[in-house]
């Protein structure tokens, strides 16, 4: 069978399997639409939850940008994954315990204001769209590259899939659809990183492939790397170019981003006790780590495979893949020197007379996972796996993220907001009338993508980490901590992140060069500065204004101790 | 159980969880803190900071360089080992502190 062939069968027949556990699983009632009733085991909810957070940019993105910035990729490696040990340790079983079913509720009930609440619902819905966006442009490319069909048709598609089972089965349908996502995604990204490592380096663990020596030449896979990098005039490939500080920040936004992410956060309310919260963000992690670990190895066999494929070589013999996607426009070349040859080279080459060599090809590092598997010319039907791959990462995201922009207004903005008298039937039209609004307005920002995607992106990490992370931490562990001093932390917070990332990225971004940043931090890292300044200003704040009302100290106790937790879904209902 | 918790669970009341509330979050503070001491060794120490100074050195039988490794590889492992340790810490305690939820039904 052809590449599109196979790729048609493979994304069709998960399709179907989504549409069919999204009839098998259909929500009855807003407990069941926003926490899945609260009856998801811990290990599903695990894999639910690492669907859910592995977007596009985990699947389709990652291995691509670290195989392009070496060392300097892994702020991406630890600051997504070691998020989750602040997940599990300061925030999941103290908000499983409270039992809300959103995260404004949480700021809303333990900061006893209407307006923290709204501020975190305006937050939560900001930081969500911002995602879904970049998730219907991987859908789009997906469909275009592989399925050769409009990219507006594709998200249409995709629109219809995540209609279908977020809107009918909310988070119950999500949850069991991820569940199955998961599988698809892990297995279309664990078999071509096996091929992979196999072929270059002998084992089949990728994780330890990369470490070892190359099959051809028997030199370490990375020593070779870094010869050919210095060669060529890159850095060398294990070592990075940004300044520490800079790594340190950006490592430390991702990590706070990724604990104060509410479509991440929400799901540990699904759960029906707080030792499954604990253990569901261990599983959820254990799932992770699995395509994290990979996609360094990947990185690192895509990086040594395209320069082995184009450096030097005649460009008229180039092989399939790099004509189409050329025909994309993600992949260009310009024969400057107009030798025939394709010169691969970093800013530092030069020739055997020390005279400097100019690049002529341009690679889009999006498309480095998706071509990875003909680059190495791998079987066709492990390209079609990839691109199902790529769908089930992107789908099980947006499906997470719109949950979170319809619960919002549903439940924070209607139920607990203007409208607290409306009944249960009623909140779950709401419910699913926003959810489909946010799919339609999810899909015209795929159709028509604003060409700010990536730039927003730290935005959204740079916002989670500023407002929610500390307000939540200061609320489980400092009973002082009163409304005055979370409401004008979070504003603080905000304030300032927002400032510096519209700055550098929109007013100026001219100015956006390591010189002018603040003490060397890059807009992608400034939410840490964010957080910091939204911790002193809540706790100088807190320290004149009066102290939180009894009850909120009662509350709080009974939020640190995990007895009880069944009753609480109805207090915080 | 020892004699000290019995005699602790004689005073609470009417069967409600021996040891204090505050005793509990203490103990819960300390292995927190712990934790997140070799978290952010691992990643942010060993990772970032020291990762030039340790890339002197290889993982032992492989072409990893230390930092490298920590940043891209080892730092992940010690994550996911440190939230079983936390999770199996925390159920010893809320069993010792009987604030535990009980089996399922």
């Amino acid at each position: 069978m052809t590449i599109t062939a196979w790729t048609f069968t493979l994304v069709a027949l998960s399709f179907a399997l989504y549409i069919g556990i999204a009839i098998w699983s259909r929500a009855s009632s807003t407990s069941e639409f926003y926490v899945a009733g609260a009856g998801v085991h811990p290990v599903a909810n695990g894999m639910a939850t690492a669907a859910d957070w592995m977007s596009a940019a985990s699947f389709i993105s990652m291995a691509g940008i670290i195989s392009f910035l070496g060392y300097d990729g892994s702020v991406y490696l630890m600051g997504w994954t070691g998020g989750y040990v602040l997940l599990a340790l300061l925030l999941a079983p103290y908000l499983r315990k409270f039992g809300a079913y959103t995260v404004p509720d949480f700021v809303g009930d333990r900061y006893y204001s209407q307006r923290a609440r709204r501020l975190a619902v305006v937050c939560a819905i900001f930081v969500s769209f911002t995602y879904v966006a970049g998730q219907m442009r991987g859908v789009g490319i997906v469909f275009s590259r592989f399925l050769e069909v409009d990219v507006t048709l594709g998200v249409l598609i995709g629109m219809g899939i995540v209609f279908f089972y977020a809107v009918l089965g909310g988070m119950k349908g999500i949850t069991y659809t991820q569940v199955a996502q998961y599988c698809v995604l892990i297995f279309a990204y664990t078999v071509p990183a096996i091929f992979l490592s196999l072929l270059i380096t002998g084992n089949p663990i990728p994780q330890m492939g990369f470490g070892g020596a190359d099959q051809e030449t028997g030199t370490y896979l990375l020593d070779r790397l870094n010869g050919l990098h210095t060669e060529l005039g890159f850095a060398p490939y294990t070592s990075g170019t940004k300044s520490t500080l800079d790594v340190f920040a950006i490592t430390a936004a991702l990590m706070v981003g990724t604990a104060g992410l509410p479509h991440v956060i929400i799901r540990f309310y699904t759960v029906p006790k707080v030792r499954d919260a604990r253990i569901s963000a261990g599983w959820a992690l254990v799932f992770i780590a699995l395509l994290y670990t990979a996609a360094p190895a990947v990185a690192v066999f895509a990086r040594t495979n395209l320069i082995d494929t184009v450096s030097e070589q005649p460009y008229a013999e180039m092989p399939d893949w790099f004509t189409q996607w050329e025909s994309t426009g993600l992949i260009t070349f310009d024969d400057v020197n107009g030798d025939g040859l394709v010169q691969y080279v970093g800013p530092a080459a030069a020739d055997a007379g020390g005279a400097p060599v100019e690049n002529e090809l341009t690679i889009d590092r999006d498309i480095m996972v998706l071509a990875n598997p003909e680059i190495a010319q791998l079987p066709n039907w492990v390209v079609g796996l990839v691109a199902a791959g790529g769908l089930a990462a992107a789908l099980s995201t947006a499906a997470g993220l719109l949950l979170v922009v319809s619960t919002s207004i549903s439940h924070d903005l209607l139920k607990r907001g203007f409208r607290p008298d409306i009944t249960e039937r009623g909140e779950l039209i709401a419910a699913r009338v926003s959810a489909a609004v946010a799919v339609v307005v999810a899909g015209y920002l795929g159709i028509n993508p604003p060409g700010f995607v990536a730039e927003v992106v730290a935005f959204a990490f740079g916002l989670a980490a500023s407002s929610f992370f500390p307000v939540i931490i200061l609320g489980v562990f400092y009973k002082r901590m009163n409304r005055e001093g979370a409401i004008s932390g979070m504003a603080v917070g905000i304030l300032f992140t927002a400032a510096y990332i519209v700055y550098f990225k929109f007013v100026n971004p001219a100015a956006n060069t390591a010189e002018h940043w603040w003490f060397g931090i890059s807009p992608e890292g400034i939410g840490a500065l964010g957080m910091v300044l939204n911790f002193a200003v809540a706790l100088t704040v807190a320290r004149f204004t009066p102290e939180p009302p009894e009850h909120i100290g009662e509350l709080v106790e009974s939020i640190r101790i995990p007895r009880g937790s069944g009753e609480a879904h109805e207090i915080g209902a | 159980m020892t004699d000290h918790n019995a005699e602790q669970m004689g005073q609470g009341r009417g069967g409600m969880p021996a040891g204090s509330p505050q005793e509990y979050w203490r103990r819960n503070i300390r292995y927190v803190a712990v934790l997140l001491a070799v978290w952010f060794a691992v990643s942010y120490g060993a990772g970032i900071l020291l990762a030039d100074r340790l890339d002197a050195f290889r993982i032992p039988g492989t072409g990893f360089p230390a930092g490298f490794w920590f940043a891209q590889q080892g730092s992940i492992y010690v994550f996911v080992v440190l939230i079983f340790v936390y999770v199996f810490l925390m159920n010893r305690l809320d069993r010792e502190f009987e604030v535990d939820e009980g089996d399922d039904e």
